[in-house]
C-alpha cells in the first residue's frame, strides 16, 4: 500500500548521504563523550587529519584509492543484480599479480610496470571470483555465500605462500621479497611535494579511470545494458536471448578484476612487497562506498574519499587523543558504514514525507503514481 | 421513506480528487437490494476509487453515502463491515499456509483460544455452505487448493463477518473459464438469496451475463446506468470509450503461402521437468493466423516458450522459415530472433519488459546487439530513442515519451511498446501471447487491427489466448490443445463455442461433431 514518493534527485544523491553521515557523526559523538573525551575536538582532529596538511590529503587518497577499486568492484556486480562480497579475498590473492608484475619488469620503467601490473592483478582477481562466479551461473549457489568462503580460502592461502614459495629470502615475518627500482609505483610526491610522505601514488590515476570506464561500460554498451536489464529483471533478459549465465560469469570477473587493481596500490605503491592482509579490510569498506555512493561512479568517488578520510583521520585520532583507543576508532568508522550503508533507509521514509508535505510537484506525482496502481 | 430502502446503496455527488486528478466527479449510485450491479469502465475511470470510498479506504472530499437508505460516514473497511459491506480484492488477502478455516476467522477471532472460535466458525461454514450450495473443505491449505476455491474463502470471509452487500473488483482476471462459471452461480445464488453484489469488470462478456443493472464509468464520471437487458456489447463499449468501438474484428479471406513456422514432434517440460507438452506438430503458413485455444494450463505456455527459444525442448524441431532453430543454453531467444521469429510473450511485466528501464531502453531489448544501435563498441543511444519516439507514435503509445520509465504506462501502452518493439523488426514469424490481457478496449481493438496487418502482409502468425472469443475471431485456423496435446482443429467460422469447449475438455473433433452439441457455453447458459 504504502507508495513510493520519489525524493528530487539533488535530495537522494547528496542531502540524504549528508543527513546519514551527520547522524552517524551524532552518535559518534556520544560514544566519545561516554568515555570522557570531547566530541568536539576529536572530530576537529579527525578532518584536520585528513584534509590539514598535505601529508593527510595524500593519505586519505591513497586509502580512498584502494575504495575506489573495491567499490567499484562492489557496484559492477550490483547494477546486474549481484552481490559480490568477495572482494576483499580477491584484491588479497591478486597481490601475486601485482607483485610478479613487479618483480618481472623492475628494471624496465614504471609506465610499463602500471599497466602490466594493472592487468595482472586484474587478471588474478578474476581468477579468484571464477569458481564462485561458475558456481553461481551453472549450479545457482549462491554468490554471497560462496565469495565470502572464498574470501578465507583466500586467506589462508596466502599465508601458506608467504611462509613458504612466495616467502623472501632473509625476511623475517610472512612476507615476499621487496620489489625495487622501477617496479615500484612513483609516489605523487615527485609531482606535489606537499603530499611528504603519503603513499599517494600514481595507481590513483588508474581508479579514476576505472570509474570513468565503470560509467562507459554501464551506461554506454550493450553489454551494460544487458547487465543492468538482467539486474531489474532476468527473465526478461532470458527473453531477450542474453544468455543470463555468460552474463553472471562475465560480470563477476569484471568485478573480481576491478578489486584485484586494489592490490597495486597496496604491494608496488605502498608496502613494496607483498605481506599478509595487505588489504587492510579495503574489500569490506567497498561494500559500504558502493552503498553510499548508489553504485554510481561519481558517488563511488565521493565515498571513497569520505572513508579514506575517516581512516586517516582514525589513523591521527589515536596519536592526538590517546584516550580514544583503536577499538573506538573502529566503532566510530563501523557507525558511519552503518548509517551511511545498511542503514540507508532510515531517514528515507521521513525525508520523502517532508518532501511530500512541502513540495507539491512530489505530491503530484506521489499521487499519480498511487492512483496509477489502485486503478489498474 | 420507505421507497428509499429499496436501495442497498445509494451514492449521491460523490467527489474525489488526487491533487490535479479528479478521479471521481458527482458520482450518482444507486444499487438496488437484491440484485447484481455491474461496474464497468476503463482503466483509470474511477471504479476502483469509488468502490473504495464505499469500503471506507478512502474517504469522498464531498457527497453522501447511503446504505440501507442510511446516511452512513464510512471511516474504514471496520465500519463498512458493521454495515454489512464486505469487498473481495482482485489479489487476494489470505495466508497461504494457514487453512481455508484459519483464514476465515483470522481477524474475527472471539477469544485468545483459538479452539471454541474455530469450532463455531466450522459450523457457520457448513451453514454457509449449505445455504449457499458452495463447498470448500474447512481443513485444507490455501496454497493447496485451485485459485477459484481461494476466491471462494474470500467469499466466505466476507459473508461469515456478516456482509449483505458484496463488492467484487475483476473477480475473474486469475480465473479459468470454468472456474469462471462456477464464480457466476455462486453469485447468482447469493443474489437468489436477497443478498446484493457489486461487480467491477472490464469484460463486457461478464457484465451481459450475470448483472441485472450496469453502470459505466469513463474518466471519473458515471456516463450511465441501465438494466443490462436493454443494452448490448457494442452499447457499453461506446459508452467506456467514448467513441464507437468495433467488437467484432473486421478481416477478410486468409491467402496462406508457404509454410513459415513448422513445430515437428515436439516435447517440451516445464521447470520440474514434467512434460507439458507431449508431442506436438503443426504448421503455420505465411498470411495465416493460427490460434491455440484451451484451459490455461494445458502445456500452450510452455509450448509458446519453447518456439520462442525461451525453453528447452526434449526432443522434436521447430523451424522457422527454414532453419531449424538449436534449443539449448539459455540464449535460444536470440537464435529464434536471428531466424527470423518475433514474440509478445505471455506475461509483458514478467518477460517482455523491464519495467525499471526507460521506455526507449525496452524498446530495443532481445535487438540491442542490431547493427541499428550500434556505435563503434558503444550504444547508439541517440538512435534509440529517436527510433523508439517513431514506434510510439506510430502504435499511438501515450504519453509519446521514450525517457519515461516503462512502469508508469498503462497496461494498454505497455503492450503496444512491446508489440511495436516485435512488429516493426518485420520478422518471418509473429509468435503472440495473451495480446489484449489487462488491456482497455480502444487499445484492444488497435492491436486486433494490427496482428491482422501483420498477416495481410505475409507473415505467419501463431496466436495464444485464454480469451476463446479473441481466438475466434483473430483466428483463420483453431488448435485447440489439451493435456499437453493438439486434441483437433476447428474453422473459427463454423465451429460454435461449445464444440470448442468440449474440444478444449479433451474430447476428440469427430466425437464433437458426432454429439451436434448445440448448448451455448455462456455462463448462463448452464442454467436451468
Amino acid at each position: 500500500m504504502s507508495a513510493r514518493r520519489p525524493l528530487p534527485r539533488w535530495a537522494d544523491v547528496a542531502l540524504l548521504p549528508l543527513l546519514n553521515l551527520g547522524l552517524a557523526m551524532i552518535v559518534s559523538g556520544f560514544v566519545v563523550a561516554a568515555i570522557g573525551q570531547s566530541p568536539l575536538q576529536a572530530i576537529q582532529v579527525m578532518i584536520k587529519g585528513a584534509f590539514g596538511d598535505g601529508v593527510g590529503i595524500g593519505f586519505t587518497l591513497y586509502y580512498a584509492t584502494d575504495f575506489i577499486f573495491t567499490g567499484l568492484a562492489v557496484a559492477v556486480a550490483a547494477h546486474a543484480g549481484l552481490f559480490n562480497i568477495g572482494g576483499d579475498g580477491q584484491a588479497y590473492v591478486a597481490g601475486i599479480g601485482a607483485l610478479a608484475a613487479g618483480m618481472l619488469l623492475g628494471n624496465t620503467h614504471w609506465l610499463l610496470v602500471l599497466p602490466v601490473a594493472t592487468l595482472f592483478a586484474a587478471a588474478v582477481g578474476a581468477a579468484w571470483v571464477f569458481i564462485p562466479a561458475y558456481l553461481q551461473a551453472k549450479r545457482g549457489s549462491h554468490v554471497v555465500i560462496t565469495t565470502i568462503m572464498f574470501n578465507f580460502i583466500g586467506s589462508a592461502l596466502m599465508i601458506y605462500l608467504l611462509n613458504g614459495p612466495l616467502k623472501g629470502k632473509g625476511t623475517q615475518g610472512a612476507e615476499s621479497a621487496a620489489v625495487t627500482g622501477a617496479g615500484l609505483m612513483p609516489h605523487l610526491q615527485a609531482f606535489v611535494p606537499a603530499f611528504g610522505y603519503a603513499p599517494v601514488n600514481v595507481s590513483l590515476f588508474v581508479a579514476l579511470l576505472a570509474l570513468v570506464a565503470c560509467y562507459v561500460l554501464v551506461w554506454h554498451t550493450r553489454f551494460g545494458y544487458a547487465m543492468r536489464a538482467m539486474g531489474h529483471n532476468a527473465a526478461a533478459t532470458r527473453y531477450a536471448g542474453i544468455s543470463n549465465s555468460k552474463m553472471i560469469i562475465t560480470i563477476l570477473l569484471i568485478s573480481g578484476g576491478f578489486a584485484g587493481i586494489t592490490a597495486v596500490n597496496e604491494v608496488l605503491g605502498s608496502q613494496t612487497r607483498l605481506v599478509t592482509d595487505i588489504t587492510g579490510q579495503a574489500g569490506f569498506i567497498g561494500i559500504a562506498v558502493a552503498l553510499m555512493g548508489r553504485n554510481h561512479p561519481v558517488g563511488i568517488l565521493l565515498a571513497a574519499v569520505l572513508f579514506g578520510a575517516l581512516t586517516q583521520g582514525g589513523t591521527e585520532l589515536q596519536f592526538d587523543m590517546p584516550a580514544v583507543s583503536v577499538q573506538m576508532i573502529l566503532v566510530i568508522q563501523a557507525l558511519v558504514i552503518m548509517f551511511t550503508g545498511a542503514m540507508e533507509g532510515l531517514l528515507r521514509p521521513g525525508l520523502e514525507n517532508v518532501f511530500m508535505i512541502f513540495g507539491p510537484r512530489q505530491r503530484e506525482t506521489a499521487v499519480s503514481r498511487e492512483t496509477a496502481t489502485t486503478e489498474s | 421513506m420507505a421507497a428509499a430502502s429499496a436501495w442497498a446503496i445509494e451514492l449521491r455527488k460523490i467527489n474525489k480528487r488526487f491533487g490535479p486528478v479528479h478521479a471521481n466527479r458527482d458520482i450518482d449510485l444507486k444499487v438496488k437490494r437484491g440484485t447484481i450491479h455491474g461496474i464497468v469502465g476503463e482503466n483509470g475511470a474511477g471504479k476502483s476509487t469509488l468502490m473504495s470510498i464505499l469500503y471506507g479506504f478512502y474517504t469522498a472530499d464531498s457527497g453522501e453515502i447511503l446504505v440501507n437508505g442510511a446516511l452512513a460516514h464510512i471511516t474504514d473497511s471496520r465500519h463498512a463491515l458493521r454495515l454489512g459491506i464486505g469487498m473481495v480484492h482482485q489479489h487476494f488477502m489470505l495466508v497461504d499456509n494457514f487453512s481455508i478455516l484459519e483464514n476465515v476467522i483470522l481477524g474475527a477471532e472471539e477469544s485468545a483460544l483459538l479452539a471454541s472460535s474455530l469450532n463455531k466458525a466450522r459450523k457457520e461454514l457448513k451453514r454457509l455452505a449449505d445455504e449457499y450450495g458452495f463447498h470448500v473443505d474447512p481443513e485444507a491449505i490455501v496454497e493447496d487448493v485451485s485459485v477459484g476455491q481461494q476466491q471462494r474463502v474470500e467469499i466466505l470471509k466476507a459473508l461469515y463477518r456478516g456482509a449483505d452487500i458484496l463488492i467484487l473488483d475483476e473477480p475473474t482476471g486469475v480465473l479459468t473459464p470454468e472456474e469462471a462459471d462456477d464464480l457466476f452461480r455462486v453469485l447468482h445464488v447469493l443474489r437468489d438469496q436477497g443478498k446484493t453484489v457489486i461487480l467491477i469488470t472490464h469484460k463486457l462478456r461478464e457484465i451481459m451475463a450475470i448483472t441485472d443493472t450496469v453502470s459505466v464509468m469513463r474518466q471519473g464520471q458515471m456516463v450511465a446506468t441501465m438494466p443490462t437487458a436493454e443494452t448490448s456489447p457494442e452499447k457499453l463499449a461506446e459508452a467506456m470509450v467514448g467513441r464507437r468501438v468495433l467488437l467484432r474484428v473486421e478481416k477478410g479471406p486468409a491467402h496462406p503461402g508457404k509454410p513459415l513456422l513448422e513445430v515437428k514432434d515436439l516435447v517440451v517440460a516445464d521447470d520440474l521437468k514434467v512434460n507439458r507438452v507431449k508431442g506436438v506438430s503443426f504448421t503455420v503458413r505465411a498470411g495465416e493466423i493460427v490460434g491455440i485455444a484451451g484451459v490455461a494450463g494445458n502445456g500452450q505456455s510452455e509450448l509458446l516458450e519453447s518456439i520462442a527459444g525461451m525453453r528447452n525442448q526434449q526432443s522434436g524441431d521447430v523451424i522457422v522459415n527454414g532453419s531449424t532453430l538449436t534449443l539449448k543454453g539459455d540464449d535460444g531467444a536470440a537464435r529464434a530472433r536471428a531466424a527470423g521469429l518475433a514474440h509478445v510473450p505471455e506475461d509483458r511485466q514478467r518477460e517482455g519488459l523491464v519495467v525499471q528501464f526507460e521506455e526507449w531502453e525496452n524498446s530495443i531489448l532481445g535487438y540491442q546487439d542490431d547493427a541499428a544501435y550500434a556505435k563503434g563498441g558503444l550504444l547508439d543511444i541517440a538512435a534509440a530513442r529517436k527510433e523508439a519516439l517513431q514506434r510510439m507514435q506510430k502504435f499511438d503509445v501515450r504519453p509519446a515519451n521514450p525517457r519515461l520509465k516503462t512502469a508508469s504506462f498503462s497496461g494498454g501502452n505497455q503492450q503496444k511498446i512491446v508489440l511495436a518493439r516485435e512488429m516493426e523488426h518485420n520478422p518471418a514469424v509473429l509468435v503472440v501471447g495473451q495480446p489484449t490481457r489487462g488491456v482497455d478496449i480502444g487499445a484492444i481493438e488497435f492491436i486486433h487491427n494490427q496482428i491482422i496487418k501483420m498477416r495481410d502482409a505475409g507473415k505467419a502468425i501463431l496466436l495464444i489466448s485464454v480469451e476463446l472469443d479473441e481466438i475466434r475471431s483473430l483466428s483463420d485456423r483453431i488448435l485447440v490443445m489439451f493435456d499437453g496435446h493438439i486434441v483437433g482443429e476447428a474453422d473459427p467460422a463454423t465451429a460454435t463455442e461449445g464444440e470448442l469447449g468440449l474440444m478444449m475438455a479433451g474430447v476428440p473433433p469427430a466425437e464433437v461433431i458426432g454429439r451436434r452439441v448445440s448448448a451455448d457455453m455462456t455462463p448462463n447458459g448452464g442454467n436451468p
